[in-house]
């Protein structure tokens, strides 16, 4: 079977995959890194969002082979070394941005491609970017103001629904 | 469910990636940005291709300004469609179908060529090059070829392009001083495919109209081009309805597909006299 090597949150990572192994299964069957979540396989939940080379990616949707050489940035790699929330994800937790949790690693790593293309979205900046993770918990309303609240801005100003 | 590929292999020039697909022995399928390809191979749509990734072929990627042409890679991904300055400023169509391509984590994947190749008939891009007169530009054993765009396209999932050749690229006219490009469509989601979409371009030498989602390829609406040249927008959407032929299907029924055809080209109309004045 073909190798493949890419760095996998600042580590490098190698393995014996077949063409088709996505690189979700990759991530997930290969690293043990279960955080990437799979909902759909299809492109469609935003479960498994992860970067490659700084840009959000459904890692459902591509083969891990497509990543040959990439740097690849998963939820494993958000918190600090001691485990401390980065402020993505300790707004997630102080505004009740999640409840099941399933499609939070995707929901923070699409969070995070946003707040570093645009550091101080509106919030319909926020629902636009988000249109391709779905979340069946939430209504999202606390979504989007976690995501106002780690960009710095008043989370508390945009109206309850 | 997990994909189904007869082999991988990663293309290094346009050379090898041709070779590679000679060698196929018919199966082989070109994986480019893959936002459409591994997704049916995933729904097992598609079983036992062999993979010829050529996204790592670099000259194919990039868009420049040749005299009075817009040549845009076919591995230039959405998202640069979608911010490049010169498409801006020279073919804004493409950069308002961006924001209607599904998401921005597919956007950062997908390509222009792959989607041109794919020719989904519910896609933006195809009703775009149709409504601009692009070029299309592949490479194949025999050498490279042009083909018009408006022998490009033949049916749903099918183009002009043969088994054992790989678009390299398109090239657009640049639009005119004081040519406007405006896209419409309706989609029942965000991100989804539209039920109906309408590509319109006013130039001097008259009006451009395209549809999309509305039969199995992008329609020239050339009925409706001719009467918005004579300046009758009834006559124009009359013409329109009776040159389409939409579908039903469970999104939508061919009637109502057809009235937002109508519906679609009266608001594009309308953003073409408000912008103008």
């Amino acid at each position: 079977m073909p190798q493949v090597a890419m760095t996998v949150n600042g580590k490098p990572a190698r393995g014996e995959v077949e063409g088709r192994t996505l690189l979700s299964s990759f991530l997930r069957d290969n690293l043990g890194l279960t955080g990437t979540h799979v909902g759909c396989d299809t492109s469609q939940c935003g479960a498994c969002v992860v970067h490659v080379d700084g840009k959000d990616v459904k890692a459902c949707t591509m083969f891990a082979l497509e990543a040959e050489g990439a740097q690849v940035d998963t939820i494993e790699g958000q918190a600090g070394a001691d485990g401390s929330l980065n402020v993505i994800q300790q707004a997630f937790q102080d505004h009740h941005g999640l409840q099941c949790g399933f499609c939070t690693p995707g929901m923070v790593m699409t969070a995070a491609a946003l707040l570093k293309e645009t550091p101080k979205p509106s919030e319909a900046e926020i629902r636009d970017y988000l249109e391709g993770n779905i979340c069946r918990c939430t209504g999202y309303h606390n979504i989007v103001k976690a995501i106002l609240a780690a960009s710095g801005q008043d989370a508390g100003a945009i109206a309850a629904e | 469910m997990k994909a189904s590929a007869g082999g991988y292999a990663r293309a290094e020039s346009v050379r090898h990636a041709l070779d590679l697909l000679a060698g196929s022995d018919g199966q082989g399928r070109v994986l480019a940005g893959g936002q459409s390809l591994v997704a049916a191979m995933n729904m097992r749509l598609s079983v036992g291709d062999l993979l010829v990734d050529i996204s790592k072929i670099s000259e194919l990627s990039g868009i420049a300004v040749e005299g009075d042409t817009l040549r845009i890679g076919a591995l230039t991904r959405h998202a640069q469609v979608g911010t490049d300055p010169q498409v801006q400023a020279h073919a804004p169509l493409l950069k308002d179908a961006v924001a209607h391509i599904a998401h921005a984590a597919i956007r950062n994947r997908g390509t222009i060529g792959g989607a041109l190749a794919h020719a989904d008939p519910a896609a933006e891009f195809p009703a775009c090059t149709l409504a601009l007169g692009a070029t299309m530009h592949a490479e194949g054993p025999d050498g490279s070829r042009s083909i018009a765009v408006e022998d490009f396209f033949e049916e749903v999932f099918t183009t002009a392009l043969n088994e054992d050749e790989i678009l390299t690229g398109i090239t657009l006219p640049i639009a005119e001083a004081g040519e406007m490009q405006i896209l419409e469509e309706v989609a029942r989601r965000s991100g989804d495919y539209a039920l109906v979409g309408l590509c319109l371009a006013k130039r001097a030498a008259g009006h451009r109209v395209a549809l999309f989602s509305v039969g199995p390829k992008p329609v020239l609406a050339m009925g409706a081009m001719a009467a918005l040249d004579a300046g009758d927008l009834d006559a124009a959407v009359d013409a329109l309805s009776a040159e389409i032929d939409p579908p039903s299907d469970t999104q939508a029924s061919a009637a109502y597909r057809r009235h937002l055809g109508g519906v679609l080209l009266r608001r594009a109309v309308a953003r073409l006299k408000g912008d103008a004045a």
